[in-house]
C-alpha cells in the first residue's frame, strides 16, 4: 500500500517536471509574442514591413511634446535610442513628460511612428503626495526609472 | 470507511468557523472605510488607487485557493485523503469568484489610468487563463457518471494548470507588459506604510472569508456524504 503511494508521489513529481519543461520550452519560443512592447533600440536594430503593426514603449522625453489641436508629437526614449512618435487623439491622463508609455502603430517612411493608442505605465510605487513632496524636498527621489521620476517632480501638480 | 478524520473535521470547523466569520467581519469594518475613505490618495493617480484595496488582496487570493485547490488535489491523488480533495473542490469557486472580482477591478482601475480596460499583456492574460482553469476544473468535476472519476479528472486537471501560478507570479518580470511589477519584492514594499493598514486589513478580511465559506463547503460535502452513507445503509 505504502509503495503504490510512493509510486503515485513519483509518477506525479516526474508528470509536473515534465509539463513545467513543456510550458518553459513554448514561452521561451513565443518570447517574442509575449512581449507587450519593444523598446526604441530593439526597433532601431528590426526591419519593420511598411505598415506592420507593433507597439513600442519608453519614457517621454522632457521637453518633447509638442500639441497642436488634436495632434501631440512627441519623443520616447529607453536612455539608449529614441523614436518619435506623431499620435491624433485624447492621451490618457497619466501622459506626461517622463512618463512611461506604450504606443500602438506602425512606422512611416519617414522613421517617425504613427501611433493609433497611446496607453500610460505606472510603476509600482504607491505613496501619498505629501510622502512625494517630502521625499523630493529631501533630493532622495529616486527609482528604478530615474528620468520618469524626475521628470514627474516637475509636473506634480498636474497630478489628479 | 474515513469517518474517524472527517468527524474530527466536523468539530475543529464548529470551534474555528465562528472566531473566523467575527474577525472577518471586524477586517471588513475597519478595513473597508479606511481603504475607501481615509486612507491617503496616491500622489500620481489620487483616489483611483483605492481599487487596489480590493485589487490587490482579490488577485493574491485567486492564487492562493489555486494553490490550495492544487495542494489538495495532489494529496488527494498520492494519498486518497478524502477531505483534501473536498477542500479543493470547496476552494474553486471562492477562487474564481476572487479571480473574477481581480479582473473586474483592473479594468476599472486600467480604464482612468493606462487608458484602457485590457490589453493581452503576461500578465492580464495569464490571470484569464487562471480564471478558465477555475472554471474547467469545477466542470470536469461533475462531467463524469462516476463522481470519483470525475474528482480524479479534475485534480489532474488542478495539478497541471498549476504550472500557471508562477507564470502569473513572474509573467511581469519575465516579459515586458503594461502591467507594473509587483509591489512586493526582494528589494522591499513599493506601498508607503501609510497605506499598508488598509492594504493588510483587506488581505485578512479576504482570507478570512475565504476560511469561513470554505469550512461551510467542506461541512456541506462531509454532511452530503454522511447523509448518502445513511441512506445506502438503509437501503441495505
Amino acid at each position: 500500500m505504502a509503495k503504490r503511494k510512493t509510486q503515485r508521489l513519483y509518477f506525479i513529481l516526474l508528470g509536473g517536471l515534465a509539463v513545467a519543461t513543456g510550458v518553459a520550452l513554448v514561452l521561451t519560443a513565443f518570447e517574442d509574442s509575449i512581449v507587450f512592447f519593444y523598446s526604441p533600440t530593439e526597433i532601431s536594430q528590426q526591419t519593420l514591413s511598411p505598415g506592420q503593426r507593433i507597439r513600442i514603449g519608453g519614457l517621454v522625453e522632457t521637453g518633447s511634446v509638442n500639441a497642436e489641436g488634436e495632434t501631440t508629437t512627441f519623443t520616447v526614449t529607453d536612455t539608449a535610442e529614441t523614436l518619435d512618435i506623431v499620435y491624433r487623439g485624447i492621451l490618457p491622463d497619466l501622459f506626461r513628460e517622463g512618463q512611461g508609455i506604450v504606443a500602438e502603430g506602425y512606422m512611416l517612411a519617414s522613421g517617425v511612428f504613427q501611433a493609433s493608442d497611446v496607453l500610460a505605465k505606472h510603476d509600482e510605487t504607491y505613496m501619498p503626495p505629501e510622502v512625494a513632496d517630502a521625499i523630493k524636498a529631501a533630493g532622495e527621489w529616486r527609482g528604478d526609472e530615474a528620468p520618469q521620476q524626475e521628470a514627474m517632480s516637475n509636473s506634480a501638480t498636474a497630478s489628479p | 470507511m474515513h469517518l474517524p478524520i472527517q468527524h474530527v473535521f466536523l468539530k475543529l470547523a464548529a470551534i474555528i468557523q465562528p472566531w473566523a466569520a467575527g474577525l472577518c467581519i471586524l477586517c471588513f469594518l475597519f478595513g473597508l472605510p479606511i481603504a475607501l475613505l481615509f486612507s491617503p490618495p496616491d500622489y500620481q493617480q489620487g483616489d483611483t488607487v483605492r481599487i487596489m484595496y480590493i485589487h490587490v488582496p482579490a488577485a493574491w487570493m485567486g492564487l492562493f485557493c489555486y494553490g490550495v485547490m492544487a495542494a489538495g488535489s495532489a494529496s488527494y491523488l498520492i494519498w486518497r485523503h478524502p477531505v483534501a480533495n473536498m477542500v479543493a473542490k470547496a476552494s474553486a469557486p471562492i477562487g474564481a469568484m476572487f479571480t473574477a472580482l481581480c479582473l473586474l477591478t483592473g479594468m476599472l482601475w486600467g480604464e482612468p489610468m493606462w487608458g484602457t480596460p485590457w490589453v493581452w499583456d503576461a500578465r492580464l492574460t495569464s490571470m484569464l487563463v487562471l480564471f478558465f482553469l477555475y472554471l474547467g476544473y469545477m466542470a470536469l468535476g461533475d462531467a463524469f457518471d462516476s463522481p470519483e472519476q470525475g474528482d480524479k479528472a479534475a485534480a489532474i486537471l488542478a495539478l497541471v494548470g498549476s504550472v500557471n501560478l508562477p507564470i502569473i507570479k513572474f509573467s511581469v518580470d519575465w516579459w515586458n507588459s503594461l502591467h507594473q511589477p509587483s509591489i512586493f519584492s526582494m528589494a522591499g514594499v513599493s506601498v508607503d506604510t501609510a497605506m499598508l493598514p488598509p492594504l493588510f486589513l483587506m488581505v485578512g478580511a479576504f482570507q478570512l472569508y475565504y476560511v469561513v465559506v470554505v469550512l461551510m463547503r467542506v461541512r456541506a460535502q462531509v454532511l452530503t456524504a454522511k447523509i448518502r452513507a445513511a441512506r445506502l445503509m438503509r437501503a441495505a
